[in-house]
């Protein structure tokens, strides 16, 4: 019988109270290390332009769209006949050539919406079009599998939708001390301290009240667990998400018992002038997950660790009249990991012949296929149960 | 009546009292202070918002100039937030409590959103036109808005190529509730709206050409059915009364539903969709009082900037500092995420949430500093660590006389009547003890810094 099961049947048999506290202690602080796995998810918010991040060179359709803004073939890193890396994406083609990078094509879904919020909610909460859930996957991924806020952490100021279950939420925080520390700064300890715990409240005021002490638990969790030793000072400086995943690494390498980690990228909404900006973005984003597999490979840890990228929508096909391009359709998704199935390019890009009706790229692969494959192959989750529906699973781990 | 049933009333009928005010209407009865609240919301008064601004952007020259639209959509951007403030202010200022309790209801029940600062001004005035009024007449009005024509893809549902955006959400999310129909019902109720359009003012048009004139089959009727004739077969349904009963109810009274409750409800209710009628019955019955729904109740971001205000008044000298505590707590008004609404409740609370609530009375009285960070859009703009160096104060003068005046006599016991309706358990208790018995700005800060004060 393996430690933690021990300790759940010995406490559902003779009741939490009798197990003595230093094992309780023991309990939260060290996770099963030969089972954790670590998910870390990659939002690039604001719709990244899928087809200027992975060029489809010898497309003239590709380049009669957009005659300002497609980048040329001789200004791409080649990986094969047909598509070519946005030349800030060096890092990434180094890990396409270890077989540790898996890029699928026409990721989206049936009936896309075009708006940031719309399409941001249906990706979070992994829902239909026509019946957007209140609830993010990961949130309902900590419903049935979660036992503390910070088994769920993103590395923000606020909680994302994707991280708010029906009954558990997960925990947003820059870094290892901010919770700790806002704690300190409002009336948060001294109203706690006051608090009769043993006094059973109405839901609601319950609700608030254990919102409250999750918060003082994690902040005190986050704050004696994770270690500064373990911050990297590697990462490339003046990037927020390099700083994210710089923690990200820290809570990884502290052995956190967390499995899902969510961080992101703002700033790819590109409607004007976008090359040079979605340039810098770019070399943000693969600067920073450079940086983090090295910080994790040093220290034996991107073997539990798969790294997931996504944004909301892609970008429409034919350029606008400012440079720049409009909200799109289906977009390409990011899968960064050390034993994936099937490396390299997962499908080939849809035909830029056959677009929907605004111009836009049909979706092939709807992207809850891709959460159902990352939640029952990678988390031994069922995915049914968190996604209210049966998925196809994917092949690439 | 006791304080508590009267502040009770008031927190769910309106923003809540004053110690003053409540210690004046404790002698009422019951029926005198709910007459007087429908007394004081008789007036209709639309908010009002300058709109010269529109004379720039002739409707002729919109039609052929892409950048002078273009410009009317960033110039809308802004006048629209501008409008935000005056609602606000409205809702702190306002005697017609009831009125502005109502409107904040249906907006959240008749979802909309639109940029056009002119045409969501007029589906506000419509939601409170009919905010007391009766349903019927509310819905037909609501289908023939410019901002929900535009909203729900009305104009774009034509004959032979129907759009059923609208007539999904209308038997979905305004009056039915999800499987009260079925997917054929949308098919045909979406042909009898085909065609609805509105005129550059947000006046409604019918273009005659777009309309499906055909034969149309709808809950076992057939005809060639309008808009409202569809409207007017919906509410047939006693199910509609229902859904707007329970919504009404959990809004209102409890989250948790009381079927007998509710089931009282659609009696009054159905036939008549009256609602002045319906809500008399609510706040006059005698459950409305009970203990499990007074003080249950989780304050939504608005209530408690208000709820603060109406306390102490505040005056936000920027206005974006009014947006960003918007922001910040999730609920900017002319802004609701989706059709649905703020989902309320406990999907307010987060952490972060709860510690930025916990600690908004003092950084709004006290000017404590927090710290903020714009991320690209404004939807991203969240708070940060105290300690960060992107700290700010707020600018907002607070009235510190008034409150004084306000508070004159009032032991702290009583202010605590005021502010806290939900029960205190002993260990709090103590800690309010700890307080005094003055009604300071200390002790008021620290009252409406306790988790309590997020119940109403």
């Amino acid at each position: 019988m393996k430690r933690r099961s021990f300790i759940k049947n010995t406490s559902l048999a003779t009741g939490m109270a009798l197990v003595p506290n230093f094992l309780k202690a023991f309990d939260d602080l060290v996770p099963n290390l030969n089972t954790h796995r670590n998910l870390v998810v990659i939002h690039l918010k604001g719709g990244n332009d899928g087809l200027n991040t992975i060029i489809p060179v010898n497309n003239d359709i590709y380049y009669n769209a957009r005659p300002k803004i497609a980048i040329k073939q001789r200004e791409t890193i080649r990986l094969n006949d047909d598509l070519g890396f946005n030349k800030n994406l060096m890092p990434l083609k180094k890990l396409y050539d270890q077989g540790y990078l898996s890029i699928i094509n026409n990721v989206g879904y049936p009936n896309p919406s075009r708006s940031h919020f719309v399409s941001s909610d249906i990706w979070q909460t992994a829902s239909d079009h026509s019946n957007i859930l209140d609830s993010g996957w990961i949130g309902r991924y900590l419903d049935k599998y979660g036992k503390k806020p910070y088994n769920a952490i993103q590395i923000d100021d606020d909680l994302d939708l994707a991280l708010r279950g029906e009954r558990r939420n997960g925990i947003a925080t820059r870094n290892a001390k901010q919770l700790y520390r806002s704690l300190q700064e409002s009336d948060f300890n001294t109203i706690l301290s006051y608090h009769d715990h043993s006094h059973h409240h109405e839901h609601n005021l319950g609700y608030l009240y254990q919102t409250m002490i999750d918060a003082k638990s994690s902040a005190k969790y986050l704050y004696e667990t994770a270690l500064d030793s373990n911050l990297s000072d590697s990462y490339p400086k003046a990037s927020t998400l390099s700083n994210q995943l710089k923690v990200v690494g820290q809570f990884i390498k502290s052995g956190l018992d967390t499995n899902i980690y969510y961080t992101s990228l703002g700033g790819f909404d590109t409607h004007a002038n976008q090359v040079g900006r979605q340039d810098k973005l770019l070399k943000n984003y693969a600067e920073a997950v450079e940086a983090f597999v090295k910080d994790l490979r040093k220290n034996n840890k991107f073997r539990n660790t798969l790294i997931l990228t996504f944004s909301e929508f892609g970008r429409r096909v034919k350029q606008n009249y400012s440079n720049g391009t409009d909200h799109g359709a289906a977009n390409n998704v990011f899968v960064i990991g050390e034993s994936l199935k099937k490396s390299g390019l997962y499908n080939s890009l849809s035909s830029l012949n056959d677009l929907d009706d605004n111009g836009d790229l049909k979706y092939e692969i709807d992207f809850r296929t891709v959460y159902a494959t990352v939640l029952s192959k990678w988390l031994n989750a069922d995915d049914r149960i968190v996604l209210n529906q049966d998925f196809e699973k994917l092949n690439f781990i | 009546m006791t304080y508590k049933e009267v502040q009770h009333l008031y927190w769910r009928a309106g923003f809540g009292l004053k110690p003053k005010e409540l210690q004046y209407l404790v002698s009422f009865s019951k029926e005198a202070l709910v007459n007087d609240l429908f007394q004081k919301s008789k007036d209709i008064v639309p908010l009002q918002k300058d709109l010269s601004y529109l004379k720039a952007f002739p409707e002729e020259r919109l039609k052929r100039d892409a950048d002078l639209r273009r410009q009317l959509n960033q110039r809308n951007t802004e006048e629209t937030k501008i409008l935000n403030t005056i609602w606000f202010k409205r809702l702190e200022k306002t005697p017609r409590v009831l009125r502005e309790r109502m409107t904040l209801f249906w907006a959240n029940h008749f979802v909309c959103r639109d940029m056009a600062t002119n045409h969501i001004l007029k589906y506000n005035t419509t939601l409170r036109t009919h905010a007391l009024g009766n349903f019927r007449d509310f819905v037909k009005a609501i289908s023939k808005e410019a901002s929900m024509i535009k909203y729900l893809n009305l104009s774009q549902n034509r004959k032979n190529s129907p759009n059923e955006n609208f007539a999904r959400e209308l038997l979905e999310l305004f009056t039915l509730g999800e499987g009260n129909y079925l997917e054929k019902d949308i098919k045909e109720c979406a042909r009898a709206f085909t065609g609805y359009h509105f005129k550059f003012n947000g006046d409604f048009r019918l273009i005659k050409n777009r309309h499906d004139n055909d034969i149309k089959q709808f809950f076992g009727k057939e005809g060639n059915f309008d808009g409202d004739d569809i409207i007017d077969m919906i509410l047939e349904q006693k199910q509609c009364a229902q859904y707007i009963c329970e919504k009404v109810y959990s809004y209102f009274v409890n989250s948790t539903i009381n079927k007998g409750h509710v089931s009282e409800m659609v009696d009054i209710f159905y036939g008549e969709y009256d609602i002045e009628k319906l809500m008399r019955y609510v706040f006059n019955s005698d459950w409305f009082y009970n203990k499990e729904n007074i003080g249950t109740k989780i304050k939504s971001p608005i209530d408690l900037i208000v709820g603060i205000q109406r306390m102490v008044p505040v005056y936000f000298t920027k206005n974006e500092e009014l947006f960003r505590l918007q922001t910040l707590l999730d609920q900017f008004l002319f802004n609701p995420p989706n059709v649905a609404g703020w989902k309320g409740g406990k999907s307010w609370i987060t952490t972060n949430s709860l510690m930025l609530r916990i600690k908004l009375p003092s950084m709004i009285l006290e000017k404590e500093s927090y710290s903020y960070q714009y991320r690209g859009n404004l939807k991203n703009l969240r708070i940060v660590s105290v300690k960060n160096k992107y700290q700010e104060k707020l600018t907002v003068y607070v009235d510190w006389k008034a409150y004084k005046k306000s508070v004159k006599k009032v032991p702290l016991e009583m202010l605590k009547d005021t502010l806290i309706l939900c029960e205190v358990n002993r260990g709090t208790a103590n800690y309010i003890k700890r307080f005094g018995r003055r009604p300071s700005r200390k002790n008021l800060v620290n009252l409406m810094s306790l988790p309590e004060y997020q119940m109403c």
